[in-house]
Parts: C-alpha cells; structure tokens; sequence
C-alpha cells in the first residue's frame, strides 16, 4: 500500500517537475543522475525550456482569441416576458439527485461575473432556462458539471464526567465525513462515503446503485451499512444522537455497526394495503460482527419493511431484520442477529418546520455459536425527539441490552438530548449520559457535539 | 434461515396477486398541487394525477415518505418543480422508485420550470452564508399566470408526444385553458390596477414572480435571508424600512410562524395577510385560475383595508 502510493508520488512529482522545467527540474535531476555532464544537462533543459515556451505561446495566442471572441458576444441580454420557450436552449443536462451545481449548459459561454455576488435584492431581474447560469467564482466552473457533488461533514465531539469502562477524549474530531456523489450513466448513480476518524481514513460506504433494473428490483453493489433495522442504516452526522446506541455496540458489532462489502437487492412488493419492501443482502462477512474464515463464508442480511401513512402528518414505519454469518470462534461457529424496529412519526404538514416527534424502538435478539454452546442475548432501545420550535429539539433516549458474548453481563441507561440548529447545515448538541455498566461502574456524562455541513450532501432517505 | 425465505417469498406471492393492475389513462405524478393543476387543465379525464406536496405545506420541507415512493413507482410521468425546490426529498425517492421512465433525463421526467420565467438567478460566487439561496433562481415561478400559460403549453407537448392518439383533445384543452387563462388575467390586472407599485413585505421569497406579474414591489422579507428564521436585528430593520417607504402589508405563507409578522405588523400598523401561494392552500383555491383569483381578491381587499389609496 505504503509502496504504491510512494510510487505514485514519485510519479507525480516527475509529471510536475516536466511541466515547470525550471529550477525543480534540475535540482531534482541532479542528484538522480549524477553521471550526466553538465553539458548533456544543459542542453536537455534547453530543448526542454524551448518546448514549454512554444506551448505557453500557442495557449496563451489561444486564449487570447477565446477572450476577444467572448468580448464580442454582447452580454445575455434578459429574454423579454412572454419570450416563449426557445427549442434552441440546450437540453437540461438531467438533474442529478442532490446536484447542486446543476447543469449548466455546455457550450454556452459562461457569463462574466457581476462584481456584486448576492442574490439579486427583491423581484428584479429575470431569467429563463436561456438566461444566465449560476458561475461559482470564475469562468473554468464548466469543468466542474461533470464533478460529483461534494461534501464534507465535520463531526465534533467533547465529552465532560467520568467513565472508567469507555472513556472518550475530552474534545475530538470524531470523524470528517467527505461524500461524493453523482450518476454514472442513464442506469446506475454511485455514492461515496469516505470517513477520516483518529483511527484513520475508512470508506465507510461506495456502492454503486442500478435504479432502473427490471423487476422493479434496487440493487446496489458495493461497500454498505447493511439495511439491519433502522439506525445501523444511518450515518454517525444523521443519528439524533452523540453516541451510538448501547444495543448496536454490544450485539451488532459495535460503534460503526454492521457495514460491509456485499450485493444488495431490494424490491417493493406491490399491493393495495401498505408499503412493502423487503431486501436481501450478501457480504464478504469480513467485519466486526462476522468473521469469514474461507472465501465461502458469506454473511447474509435480510429485511422485510412495512409503511403506512395513518393520517397526513402521521405515519408508521415497522420492520423485521436478521443477519447471519460466521463469527471470530471459528469456523463452524456462526452469529446470528434477529431484529425487530417501529417508528412512529408526527409531523403536522402546515407547521412542518416547526414540531415534529419521532418516536422510534428497536429489538434485536443475538445468538453466538461459542465452544461452550450458544449464547443468546437481548438488548432493545427506545428514543422520542420532539421539536418543540423551529431550531430546537428535545430527545431522550433508553438503553437496555446484555452483551453478546455473555448475556449476564447487561449494560444499560438513560439519556436526554438537546439539539440547536442554527441552520439546515449545522447542529449543536448536548446529551446527558447516565451508563450503569455490567462491570458495576456508573458513568454520569456531558457530551457534546458540533456537526457542520459544507458543499452538497445529498439528501437522505426517509 | 430457508424457511424464512420461502415464507417471504410465499407472502411476496400472495401480495403481488392482489397488486392492482395499471389503468389505461396516462398516470402523472406531481411534487406540487400547482403542476397538477396545469395537468389537470391540459390533460383532462385521458390522465389521472397526482400531487406530492400539499398546498398549505412547504415545497422545501416535504417528507420523502416511502408512500411517496409507491406513488413514483407506477407514474408514468413526474412532474417537478425543478430549480432545486425539491432537493431536500425528491432525489431519493426517485432512486427508490426502481422507475427507469422517471429518471433524472429520461422521457418521463418533465422539469416545469424549463419553459418559464425564472427571476433571482444568482450571478457570481455565491455561499452559504447567504442562506439557503437557490443557485438556479428562484423556484417559486408558478405564481406568474404567463408562467402557467408556458408550462400548460409545455405539458400539451409532452402529453401528445407520450399519448399521439389524444394529441388533438390536448392540444383544444390546452387553447381552451390559453383562452380562459387570458380572460381571467384581464379582470385580475384590472382589480390590482389601482394598486400598481404598492409596497409589501413577505415572510419568505416565495412571491418574486406573483410581484412581478401584478406590479407589486417587495420591499423586504421578514426571513433575514432564505431558510434563515428571523432575528432580532433584522426585525428591527424591516420595521424600520416599513415605516420609512410606508408599507402597511405583510404577505404570509400559510406554513410559517405568524408571530415575528405580528409583532412587526402592531409596531408599524401593518396588517399581516396569509395567503396561499399554492393550489389548494386554502380550499377555494382549487385549481389554477382560483389560485389566482383568490390571492388577487384577498390581496386586494387587505389593501383596501389597510387604507392605502
């Protein structure tokens, strides 16, 4: 690893050093090449030099007419009202989800920059899909269309109080999440969740989504939080918590939960009586769950999702997952996961920026082949958040589950949560702890968090 | 671990059995109550719609609720908004359709604002900082009638291209609705006529274009800036300049707080009006043309009680 990324640098500074054939060029060469004369030297950065200068001569005679033709064409001049639509406007690049910079037309040129930079004040100006496209700073932001959507979400944490069992730094970056997403072709879109943490960079999901398969079948192909229940779907920046729930930690293979290289394929059932999707999943079985002890020791996931909408603003969301796979005893030891969530959902649709509740469960049962036998072990949380205004919520949440390993061992607690946004893309939080742990120790914590959003993050699934 | 697949299997079976089977009419789904409207008017009985979004919620802030996600799987055309109102919930319900016909690009994805008049669009670098700007302009176009006219004129074209054996029945709703449509903004350009640059403040900048179309001048917005809540500050600023260009008229969205325009209505003895900026907002904006009338009436009976001339 360590020797590929060094070769690829040496590469690429080989590649800078023949651009800039200046003094780089020969300070690198030198000590490369001790042998050359100076003469042979000189004489190559010569021809080097000369080459460099014609290419900047014909760039530079190039963009000069680029600019003059630019200077010609008179500024867009707004279309006057009732300007029909023109078929000549270039086809709308299609919207990509979540593409912020859509599609601004290739081949028109991109407008000059208008020195102000803020939304025009009030209902002046005007546009039509023939007007002006959005510029982001300069005139090169047409090489940027076919760039994914980009984004990079920071994850602070601090956390104040004892806790002797699982201490956490007093302030952290837990975790810089960078995603880019963008479609790949007329069939398949692909995601990319790349998380830097203090335990290094980790793609934490990079699947490939095929949305129009025949059989009204989704499958995504790739690295993947497996579809168990409902909060090992989401990412740390989406979870209405600091911390990750004690069940998840102790029965679904810990803080990152059960995520994986695998083949997902979901598929809606159709009928007249609720939403119905149930997803099958393979995965290498290489994670902190599983343990796969030879090629063939696949892990399995499966899920059957119901959903109903009870009145407009109310909906209920229940679901059944298990997963299965071998596990670090040994090879003829096998884990085995059943788990069972339901949320409940109210959000009135004229105040829909204003209240919202959640109120959510999941149940998840855990059997570990070990040399002694099976173990079975149980753990369950249960969470309400309630926005009570328009940049404030209030959560609590429960804990209550036994280890999987040994089911008299059974941590549990509560916890109480208050969460600010400022904005769409921040969110400040603070969340009291209370852990009474299977090793008798009681934690009594204050943690915080500062999640910070920039660039284009998707939107998430429901 | 077997028997669990067959008796998902077994019930996914029964369950696709009792599927009901596709209609003939041409199956539309729109994010917003206004674009099923214009489908509605174009296409008449030959299609059945259907709106995401309803009319007294915020376009910005719809759930991506899997029912959504149902509805997307059997459309046979998705009619959006476009501009990016729908960024926050519309992508992944797309994924999740499993519809190729109403991908991002392909034929049965119609982008209404393509034909309209698009105002706001932001020239240079913009940011964050300036809220939640939408980089495209501004999406709220729907409240202009000649925007309407455009979009109804778009749908009749896609409409013969996805169905040729009703093109004519198309192409006579949609003359008659150009025709009605012109009848209509006569009378409302003729009720706002003795209002023309009157000033107004609104919550958010959903009324560029409605302003636009029936000469009206915002002057302020009680939001600081898009998607940003008030403050106290900017609320000072706003009173300051309603008091100073004399505006007595605060528009409302029926989705927002009315507690800040209140308070800025009693200080500056300004009257706060709610009005639907959608179909189906309030129930006798109905359909298109009575979206307009109702906003035309109601705008101009608060200003006719506020006093100004």
């Amino acid at each position: 690893m360590f020797q590929h990324v060094l070769a690829r640098s040496v590469g690429s500074v080989a590649a800078v050093c023949f651009l800039f054939p200046g003094s780089i060029w020969a300070q690198a060469a030198q000590p490369a090449q001790p042998a050359q004369s100076q003469a042979e030297l000189r004489e190559e950065l010569q021809k080097l030099r000369a080459e460099f200068d014609s290419i900047r001569d014909s760039y530079g005679a190039r963009l000069a007419a680029l600019e003059a033709r630019l200077a010609e064409r008179p500024a867009e001049p707004a279309p006057a009202a009732g300007v029909a639509p023109v078929p000549a406007v270039p086809p709308p690049v299609p919207e990509t989800p979540a593409a912020p910079v859509a599609p601004a037309a290739a081949g028109q040129p991109a407008p000059v920059p208008a020195p102000e930079t803020a939304v025009p004040a009030g209902a002046a100006g005007a546009g039509g899909p023939q007007g002006s496209l959005p510029v982001y700073g300069n005139a090169s932001a047409m090489s940027k269309i076919f760039n994914p959507d980009i984004a990079v979400i920071g994850n602070f944490t601090g956390a104040a109080g004892r806790n002797e069992i699982e201490p956490r730094p007093a302030l952290q970056l837990d975790e810089a999440e960078l995603s880019l997403q963008a479609v790949v072709d007329p069939y398949a879109r692909a995601d990319f969740f790349l998380a830097a943490s203090p335990e290094g960079l980790e793609v934490e999901e990079g699947f490939l989504t095929f949305s129009s398969l025949p059989g009204g079948l989704l499958m995504k192909v790739g690295k993947l939080k497996a579809q168990f229940g409902k909060v090992n779907t989401l990412h740390a920046h989406a979870m209405s918590w600091v911390d990750q729930a004690l069940v998840v930690k102790n029965l679904l293979g810990g803080d990152e939960g059960l995520n994986d290289s695998g083949i997902s394929v979901s598929k809606l059932i159709p009928n007249s009586l609720l939403f119905l999707e149930a997803t099958g999943e393979i995965y290498q079985g290489q994670n902190e769950l599983f343990t796969s002890h030879t090629r063939g020791n696949l892990a399995y996931v499966g899920r059957l999702r119901g959903y109903r909408d009870v009145t407009e603003g109310t909906n209920l969301d229940v679901g059944t997952s298990i997963a299965y796979g071998h596990n670090a005893v040994g090879e003829d030891f096998t884990t085995r996961v059943i788990g069972v969530d339901a949320t409940v959902r109210y959000r009135p649709l004229r105040r829909a920026i204003y209240r919202r509740f959640i109120g959510r469960t999941e149940l998840m049962w855990s059997r570990q082949g070990q040399e002694a036998g099976d173990m079975n072990a149980f753990g369950l949380y249960g969470s309400a958040d309630y926005q009570f205004a328009r940049r404030w919520f209030a959560g609590a949440r429960y804990d209550w589950s036994e280890r999987a390993y040994d089911s008299t061992l059974v941590d549990k607690g509560p916890s109480l949560l208050v969460t600010y946004w400022p904005s769409e893309f921040s969110q400040i939080r603070g969340q009291y702890r209370r852990t009474r742990y299977a090793e008798g120790a009681t934690a009594n914590e204050l943690l915080f968090q500062f999640l910070f959003s920039i660039g284009a993050h998707g939107a998430h699934t429901f | 671990m077997k028997r669990i697949i067959f008796i998902v299997a077994g019930l996914a079976a029964v369950l696709s059995m009792a599927a009901p089977r596709a209609e003939a009419a041409i199956n539309i789904i729109a994010t917003t109550s206004d674009l099923a409207a214009l489908v509605t008017e174009v296409g008449g009985d030959k299609v059945t719609v259907e709106a995401l979004a309803r009319g007294y919620q915020d376009p910005h802030f719809v759930e991506a609720k899997p029912s959504f996600v149902l509805k997307l799987n059997r459309a046979d055309l998705l009619v959006v908004v476009g501009r990016e109102l729908e960024i926050g919930w519309l992508p992944p319900l797309i994924t999740q359709s499993r519809n190729a016909k109403i991908q991002p690009g392909a034929d049965g994805y119609f982008d209404a604002s393509l034909t309209a008049k698009i105002l706001e669009i932001p020239t240079g670098q913009i940011t964050r900082a300036m809220g939640d700007v939408h980089p495209l302009g501004n999406p709220h176009y729907w409240l202009d009638p000649e925007n309407g006219r455009r979009i109804a004129k778009a749908l009749q074209a896609k409409l013969a291209q996805k169905d040729p054996a009703n093109a004519a029945y198309y192409a006579q709703r949609a003359a008659d609705f150009d025709r009605r449509l012109s009848e209509a903004q006569q009378r409302w350009k003729s009720m706002m006529a003795p209002y023309k640059g009157i000033k107004i403040v609104t919550y958010h900048r959903s009324w560029a274009n409605f302003a636009d179309a029936f000469g009206i001048e915002v002057i302020g917005y009680v939001e600081p800036k898009p998607g940003i809540p008030p403050t106290p500050q900017h609320t000072l600023d706003v009173i300051q300049a309603m008091r100073a260009q004399q505006v007595k008229l605060i528009i409302v969205e029926p989705y927002f707080d009315l507690k800040t325009p209140n308070s800025i209505a009693s200080q500056t003895g300004a009257k706060v009006l709610v009005l639907p900026p959608s179909v189906g907002g309030v129930p006798q904006a109905s359909d298109f043309l009575k979206l307009f009338e109702t906003d035309v009436s109601m705008l101009v009976d608060a200003i006719k009680s506020t006093g100004a001339k």
